[in-house]
């Protein structure tokens, strides 16, 4: 056992560091947040850092690291108020590029290396409580064709990906794993529909709408009607990736209440003096610490293909939302009314850690998962 | 002791039904349902507050010579309940819930007549200047000085939380007109007007990036000193008056109900691989622990009537209310978003604005889920916060 980061993932760890220094200021956040075409400056720099590059193979120009290194980065990134779709693009829509055919790989991971290729996820659909085999999406076989219909709910960077990869139900009922098929599909191909909108966390998505949208059989990731175990793969590279970001988040929740109550000061005194707070920002350090442990036990299961890696990431989705709630309301009631604007970081990060509890799944969806083990 | 409704208070309930029904205007029904705060829409809450007044019911809490209603405790809180049973939008309360009462109580002859009728029919819209940035739990510390000149005071510092004052054409504050002693006994309370020349208003924006709250400055502004409500220096008297009325007037347990029944619909059309997710036990048992707090609520807040109906003094009961109504309020609004999932993360507030004519994105119930959870993180903070509540029964009823 040893949890030491290696020289390389220090690095990682410190440029990451770096640059949320040097590039995340609330102000701009804030502006950030109009729904707006990405910021194509700071994915440009994330490029040229080589961040894009993390997950994916020599052969492509990646760097051919894997989720622990994604971890360290994204818990350094989530120290920041930076709004960018790597968690879309890099993790989901790469993890899905990483198992695609080698022509696809070849095609499209070099342009998304380099920062000129969006991708997302589109698994969510309304009034579905989150699971991937509780997908309805229909995709009728016609030949060698498939025929989607339905409407896809809350993507993550919907509007701004050039490709989808869409999870759809090509066989049986919801609740099987068999029957879920995963396409990659042109982003604007004929018969899709976009109505983008903002997230809580000033992250952009969209809906997105599917009428007769014809795909060939070629663009399936994986095998038709097999695409369960490919999802579930790739989903759980993402939560582990939110998560990561999650508790780069929670820290700096806990530092700037805890910076706050010392100059804050009502009856005489620094409200940190109260032993009722101390108390609680005590409670809000141990959610994050024992959040922290469960990303390394979840982050290393996955990695090393533990029995109970499913169970421990269910684990860790769970005490995402359930730390990450508590610690951003106590961030907020401690600060008082200026917890309730949106001139502090305070709301951002709570907003961040809302939406990461609420996507794919929230601490209720892993909880029972934990139960019933997929 | 019974449950019994007596048969006029039945009939009561009916006759208000039918006044909703007759005059609630599409308008004011939809800003109602938008509602994500304590604080509706101010035109739309303003325009039924017309409605209301027309018909002699803007403030039954009243006592009859002022314009309330004459109704006994019982009948107010059915109306209380039927209005928002109907999701009528809250009337803006600091006019009507604070500075009123206030004046009913501590105000002279000729203030009562100036200012309660313009309170009733929304002429003056009132807005209130108590906290300061250095002073919120701890008020007593306010700073903002009033500094007396011939017939007036000359006002001098700053104000924040301040609810709608960029709607406000009036405001009651409290001063310091006094620097030695204890902190609490060199106050006033005083009204003016916000379009006083060295007064400016910035609005602060919340989470819910909706404008609700100000700080207001106050650079060398006039005010007459015939606008002091009670004694100069004797202000906290007059405030803790109004803080007596804003924490023991309201009752939390009908909009709790209304809000519970609407989360089951949510749920009922949320599908999982077992069914409807209102069909899911972990789900089951998170509401039936808030549906057993909130029939909690609604008894303790009989209690409350009950020893009120009986000239009785509630105490201890009407400081528990506001700790187990904002906190039950903030666990509702929190359930609505784990019932909703990815679809409250979806953020449209401008959807929220009466008038607003842009399609909606998902579903509509879903709408308001995720700003009023994250508004309602300010219930806990404002009127007093938890913390501050909490001490005052420590001290006043565990006697510590």
């Amino acid at each position: 056992m040893n949890f030491q980061l290696s020289e390389e993932q220090q690095m990682l760890a410190d440029s990451a560091k770096r640059f949320v220094r040097d590039n995340s200021n609330v102000e701009s956040h804030r502006q950030n947040k109009k729904l707006m075409p990405l910021n194509e400056a700071t994915w440009q720099q994330l490029a040229e850092l080589g961040w894009l590059a993390v997950p994916f193979e020599e052969e492509h120009g990646g760097m051919g690291m894997g989720p622990l290194e994604t971890m360290v980065l994204l818990e350094a990134l989530g120290e920041g108020l930076i709004m960018s779709p790597y968690i879309a693009t890099v993790v989901l829509g790469g993890g899905f590029l990483r198992r695609a055919d080698a022509a696809t790989q070849a095609k499209t991971i070099p342009a998304l290396i380099e920062g000129r290729l969006q991708l997302a996820f589109a698994a969510e659909e309304y009034e579905r409580v989150f699971s991937l085999e509780n997908t309805t999406l229909q995709g009728a076989v016609k030949g060698n064709d498939v025929v989607l219909n339905g409407t896809k709910a809350s993507v993550m960077n919907g509007d701004q990906a050039d490709l989808l990869v869409v999870l759809v139900r090509t066989a049986g009922q919801p609740g099987d794993k068999e029957g879920l098929s995963l396409f990659l599909v042109d982003a604007n191909a004929e018969g899709i529909e976009r109505a983008p909108h903002r997230m809580v966390d000033g992250r952009q998505g969209a809906e997105i709408r599917f009428a007769d949208v014809s795909v060939s059989q070629d663009a399936c990731i994986g095998e038709l009607n097999k695409g369960y175990h490919v999802a579930k793969a790739v989903l759980q590279e993402g939560l582990l990736a939110l998560s990561a970001e999650s508790v780069g988040s929670m820290s700096v929740l806990l530092d700037d209440t805890v910076e706050y109550t010392k100059t804050r000061k009502q009856f005489g005194v620094p409200i940190s003096k109260f032993q009722v707070l101390q108390f609680r920002m005590t409670d809000m350090f141990i959610a994050m610490e024992q959040t922290r442990s469960l990303l390394l036990a979840s982050t290393l299961k996955y990695v090393e293909g533990h029995a109970d890696a499913d169970k421990a990431v269910h684990a860790m989705k769970a005490q995402l939302g359930r730390a990450g709630r508590k610690i951003g309301q106590e961030a907020i009631q401690i600060h008082g009314g200026m917890g309730m604007t949106d001139e502090l970081g305070v709301g951002h990060f709570v907003k961040r850690l809302t939406a990461a509890d609420g996507l794919f799944g929230n601490a209720d969806v892993h909880l029972r998962g934990m139960v019933k083990p997929a | 002791m019974d449950l019994q409704v007596p048969e006029q208070e039945a009939s009561f309930r009916d006759e208000v039904r039918t006044f909703l029904e007759e005059n609630l205007t599409d308008e004011i029904r939809e800003a109602g349902k938008m509602v994500t705060s304590v604080f509706s829409p101010a035109k739309e809450a303003m325009a039924w507050q017309t409605i209301l007044n027309d018909k002699g019911w803007a403030a039954p809490h009243w006592p009859k010579e002022f314009g309330g209603t004459g109704w006994s405790v019982t009948q107010r809180a059915i109306f209380a309940e039927e209005l928002v049973r109907a999701e009528t939008p809250p009337l803006v309360p600091m006019g009507l819930h604070m500075c009123g009462p206030c004046l009913i109580g501590c105000g002279t002859e000729e203030q009562q007549k100036e200012y309660l009728p313009k309170i009733l029919s929304g002429e003056h819209f009132w807005c209130q200047g108590y906290s300061e940035p250095g002073a919120g739990s701890d008020l007593a510390s306010l700073k903002t000085f009033a500094e007396k000149d011939g017939d007036d005071y000359i006002i001098n510092g700053t104000k924040i939380w301040t609810t709608y004052a960029h709607h406000a054409n009036k405001m009651f504050a409290l001063v310091r007109t006094r620097k030695d002693g204890k902190p609490q006994q060199g106050i006033t309370f005083l009204l003016l007007d916000m379009d006083l020349p060295g007064i400016s208003i910035e609005p602060i924006v919340g989470l819910d990036e909706v404008p609700e709250q100000c700080q207001v400055f106050f650079d060398n502004v006039r005010v007459p000193q015939k606008n002091r409500v009670g004694e100069e220096n004797d202000g906290w008297t007059v405030a803790k008056y109004l803080l007596t009325f804003e924490r023991g007037g309201q009752e939390y347990a009908p909009s709790l109900h209304v809000q519970l029944e609407k989360i089951k619909m949510m749920a009922s059309r949320q599908q999982t691989v077992f069914g409807s997710l209102q069909d899911d036990p972990v789900w089951q048992y998170k509401l039936a622990q808030l549906e057993a707090d909130v029939l909690a609520l609604e008894f303790t807040e009989m209690r409350i009537k009950s020893a009120l109906s009986a000239g009785k003094d509630p105490g201890a009961l009407s400081s528990m209310t506001k700790i187990l109504g904002t906190e039950l309020l903030q666990a509702i609004t929190e359930l609505r978003i784990e019932t909703l999932g990815a679809q409250a993360t979806i953020w449209q507030p401008q959807a929220l604005v009466p008038g607003d004519e842009q399609p909606i994105i998902g579903p509509e119930y879903a709408l308001t889920a995720m700003p009023h959870y994250l508004n309602s993180r300010a219930c806990s903070i404002y009127g007093g916060s938890n913390e501050v509540q909490r001490g005052i029964i420590a001290k006043a009823v565990l006697g510590l």
